[in-house]
């Protein structure tokens, strides 16, 4: 297994615990909201990061997801529908050494940030995006998103939505990133792992979490998360290992010409030996891309986990590196020289 | 035949051609030798959208207009003296520009019947008299540009891409200009390409040797150097300087400048001089959009920089919402709007002032941001670093306002010593006790500036509303109305941080006229003539816009009648009713192009007359 480079450099690693990331401020999503888990494990994992309070930076855009920074004691930024990322790049570029983090939602990354979403993951800053997806737009109460399913009823879709979903993943490695996974706001110790993950990876990390949204779009996610479907529809990725699933770990993926088919390892014709391994550090996105598209192939399970994650220089590291060779030609800045520059002449 | 040198007091020449005929070169080197040689020089370059139209057509004429004077002038003139047209097209669209008995220099060998026909010539006005009001110097410029050049090795399409430095030695033989910096341009220009330099270098001199050589020109100008305070000069561009002066503020300040844009004409220059600094530590991101590119400048001054961002018009359309917020979350920003020619795309390449009320009043909400406009190239330094010192220190988003025709002129600028530029002084919140994201300072309302990184001061800003002192998100009716208040008081008191009004000429009287952005070099030198005619006629010129100067109130009232002069349809004379209840008249003109001089001068005519 290739070494990760690791991301933000821990500062002085202070014992700290969940208690000192919440803010003084009540938390206020509707209960039993599927935010209340992301912001909780969140909380939880940071202590074990070993990075200083001060050093985090939480941006987000508009939407439920984005009041999370209000709920964080570390420093954060609500701005803008869809902007997050562009805040972000600034507040990074200006200080690489804060550990940036930017909230966003399925309207606010995909529908009115879609440009800087795609922008962000192709410059490869060192930038974790969770992305709170719940199919829906909810603090506007209830109208479809751009992952919202065709057909989706909704109050501004009486009829069912005509539209096509994104496939999120997809999208995220279409645009180069360089890190992307995806895990559940119901699974909390994956989900604690994937946040840790993702801040580990040095460049644009992209997590999409699926969030249930109990008021406008109750239980969109169920299959992928409740204990009775959950097996049968979901495969976890993991480095290295073959791709199997069901609830007896009785059922694997296996590579048909192009096409991923669900095989069984009981009935005697497959064994583990002809499933799919997951590597997530292959060199081309090919796999990746492969095993995002499964998301939307029916009766294939959905998968969960690290999809690709590899190494490639950041965009501040590049910038640095250009200024230092600015100066190495030109020397520091001098602005009484740089003021002169070109064609001068004295009047006595 | 023995010529004549005549002294002139100032010339005005304008090179027009093909978008690819070189005339903004040429332009630009005429510029450096007449501002080297100590004359004043103010210049307007003047070009299509279209990079390269058709050869020969209208549409694709680019222009470059150029005064120089012994004296000290503020506009690149009205009418010109000389025009050197490289093609029947650029006759037609400049000749109605050129003085009656004017030079007009011509390259005949363009002047054949294709040419004509595209520029809309029914018969050529080198023969059929037309021209006869004028001096007509009919000059085989291809001809001769390719027998200078015929024993070099480069193609004929290449030989004919030398002929505007043929040009250009002909107006400096007529200027009496030396060569030695224009040949050293073409050495630095074309380092890569040594044939290049053989050619250019060649047609240069060829066309000076032609100058002295034809019987044609029976005399030649000299322009002597004009009366220029003490100091170092250089000639500077307006975008040039607008750089120039953010590099200035941030080195000052000890503030990283981080600029985010997206190419758009005419602020894209900025972006270029800005990127080939960073070794002074200067970043620039060239964003995905807009919005973007104010984003950015907006993080950066969360993180503790000194954010900056630069568009036009359309542009800031864009980013006002994200301005907004920068107004709300109270961070230290500065946007600059090279205004053009509007609405929607309007005329991308063309100069208009019609910007001041989207500025003002184009966001959602009570919103209030300080405006300050540049009024001429070399002033956009000092406006800018002013901006960058009010931002910091008032913790607030500030507009610069510029202008095509601002951005893209020229002049002689006085290197100002940096040790006299105003302090910005910057002091980031560390200390623990008693500490609230939205304290005040007492005297300008400013909330403290935290670094992320900061131990013990997290704290959460954004677009909510925000209770007063703790910055928590608040809904509270009397909180929301005495933040409102409060943000529209901090930005009042810039008016007591800011330098009282000059007036140029009589403290009261007949008539004032009030000015602001670009066209201040055609309303000075309106006002001026004025006054040297015996006419009672003031000049006051606003550098900031918002808030506005505590004693203007005070200086209109002193005058029987106030004139503002703009490039739009009466923005500033609706704030000025609006703000004093004065009956202030207007001048105005939208078509793209600066005030002349003398549309300046009739009006106050028509005013004083009124009076008398």
């Amino acid at each position: 297994m290739r070494q990760e480079i690791s991301g933000q450099v821990p500062g002085a690693a202070p014992t700290l615990t969940k208690r000192d990331f919440e803010s003084d401020q009540d938390v206020r999503w509707c209960p039993g909201c599927g935010d209340y888990s992301i912001l909780a494990q969140t909380q939880r994992i940071l202590p074990e990061l070993g990075i200083s309070k001060e050093n985090l930076v939480f941006i987000s855009g508009i939407g439920c997801s984005s009041r999370f920074p209000y709920y964080m004691d570390t420093y954060g930024f609500h701005t803008i529908h869809g902007r997050a990322p562009t805040i972000a790049a600034g507040v990074k570029i200006a200080n690489p050494d804060l550990s940036v983090w930017v909230i966003t939602g399925d309207g606010d990354a995909l529908s009115i940030g879609g440009n800087h979403f795609i922008h962000l993951m192709r410059r490869n800053l060192d930038i974790n995006v969770l992305l709170f997806n719940n199919r829906i737009y909810g603090l506007t109460k209830g109208q479809y998103s751009p992952t919202s399913e065709q057909g989706k009823v909704t109050y501004s879709t009486p009829m069912g939505s005509i539209e096509n979903p994104f496939n999120t993943i997809s999208l995220a490695l279409a645009s180069r990133v360089s890190f992307v996974a995806r895990s559940l706001d119901r699974d909390p110790d994956h989900l604690r792992r994937i946040i840790k993950a993702a801040f580990e990876h040095k460049g644009t990390s992209f997590v999409e979490i699926y969030q249930n949204c109990n008021v406008f779009n109750d239980g969109a996610f169920f299959q992928y998360t409740e204990k009775e479907t959950k097996a049968d529809n979901t495969v976890f990725l993991e480095h290295g290992e073959p791709l199997i699933f069901g609830k007896d770990q009785d059922k694997g993926i296996r590579l048909n010409e192009l096409r991923p088919e669900v095989v069984s390892l009981t009935g005697g014709q497959y064994t583990v030996d002809d499933l799919m391994v997951h590597d997530q550090y292959a060199d081309g996105p090919t796999l990746a891309h492969f095993f995002a598209r499964m998301t939307d192939i029916p009766n294939v399970p959905t998968p969960v986990g690290i999809f690709r994650s590899f190494n490639r220089p950041c965009y501040e590291d590049f910038m640095t590196q250009q200024g230092d060779a600015a100066k190495r030609a030109k020397g520091e800045g001098d602005l009484e020289a740089l003021l002169h520059t070109g064609d001068t002449w004295e009047i006595e | 035949m023995k010529k004549q040198i005549q002294t002139i007091e100032e010339a005005t020449i304008l090179f027009a051609g093909d978008s690819g005929d070189g005339s903004q070169i040429i332009g630009t080197q005429m510029t450096e030798a007449s501002a080297i040689a100590g004359n004043d020089v103010a210049t307007l370059p003047d070009y299509p959208a279209e990079i390269r139209a058709p050869a020969g057509s209208l549409a694709g004429i680019s222009g470059f207009q150029l005064h120089f004077s012994s004296e000290t002038i503020h506009t690149p003139g009205d009418a010109c003296d000389v025009l050197v047209a490289m093609n029947p097209a650029a006759l037609k669209v400049n000749i109605d520009n050129l003085k009656p008995n004017g030079i007009l220099m011509v390259n005949s060998n363009n002047f054949a019947s294709r040419n004509l026909r595209l520029a809309g010539y029914e018969s050529n006005p080198l023969e059929d008299g037309s021209l006869e009001r004028f001096q007509v110097y009919s000059v085989e410029l291809t001809r001769l540009t390719r027998a200078a050049l015929k024993d070099t090795d480069l193609s004929q399409r290449e030989v004919d891409r030398c002929k505007n430095f043929f040009a250009v030695g002909m107006i400096f033989w007529l200027y009496n200009r030396p060569m030695e910096n224009t040949l050293k341009f073409i050495k630095e220009r074309y380092s890569n390409k040594p044939e290049y330099v053989e050619a250019n270098t060649l047609a240069l001199k060829a066309g000076n040797v032609y100058g002295d050589a034809t019987e044609q020109f029976a005399t030649t100008y000299v322009v002597e150097p004009a009366e220029f305070p003490p100091g170092k000069y250089r000639n500077i561009e307006g975008n040039m300087a607008t750089a120039l002066g953010l590099v200035a503020a941030s080195q000052k300040s000890g503030l990283q400048l981080v600029y985010g844009s997206y190419p758009i004409t005419p602020a894209s220059s900025i972006l270029h001089a800005l990127a080939n600094h960073k070794e002074f530590g200067v970043v620039t991101m060239q964003m995905e959009d807009e919005i973007a590119a104010i984003g950015v400048a907006i993080g950066a001054a969360f993180s503790g920089a000194l954010g900056a961002t630069g568009s036009s018009g359309p542009g800031l359309a864009l980013k006002s919402e994200a301005l907004n917020l920068a107004m709300i979350a109270e961070l230290p920003i500065v946007v600059c709007n090279i205004q053009r020619a509007g609405p929607s795309t309007g005329m991308p390449t063309k100069t208009e002032q019609a910007d001041l009320l989207q500025m003002y009043y184009g966001r959602n909400g009570e919103s209030p941001v300080p405006i300050i406009a540049a009024s001429r190239p070399s002033d956009c330094f000092e406006a800018i670093y002013e901006a960058c010192r009010i931002a910091v220190k008032f913790m607030t988003p500030v507009i610069f306002l510029s202008d095509l025709y601002v951005a893209f002129g020229a002049e002689p600028w006085r290197i100002p010593e940096v040790s006299d530029l105003d302090a910005i002084d910057v002091n980031f919140r560390t200390e623990l006790e008693g500490f609230h994201p939205y304290l005040r300072d007492e005297d300008t309302l400013a909330r403290p500036w935290v670094k992320p990184g900061t131990p013990g001061l997290e704290h959460r800003i954004g677009g909510l509303e925000k209770a007063d002192v703790t910055g928590n998100v608040s809904y509270d009716p009397d909180n929301h109305e005495q933040m409102t208040h409060i943000r529209a008081e901090k930005v009042a008191r810039i008016a007591d941080d800011i330098p009282p009004m000059e007036v140029f000429g009589p403290e009261e009287g007949n008539l004032l006229v009030l000015s602001w952005g670009g066209t201040f070099g055609a309303v000075r030198t309106a006002v001026e003539r004025k006054q040297g005619n015996g006419a009672c006629v003031s000049h006051a010129h606003l550098r900031y816009l918002n808030p506005l100067p505590k004693d203007l109130g005070g200086i209109l009232e002193r005058y029987h009648q106030v004139l503002v002069p703009e490039l739009n349809l009466g923005q500033l004379k609706q704030l000025i009713r609006a703000e004093y209840l004065i009956a202030a008249k207007g001048l105005n003109k939208v078509q793209g192009q600066p005030f002349h001089v003398f549309e300046v001068e009739s009006k106050i005519d028509e005013l004083l007359e009124g009076e008398a």
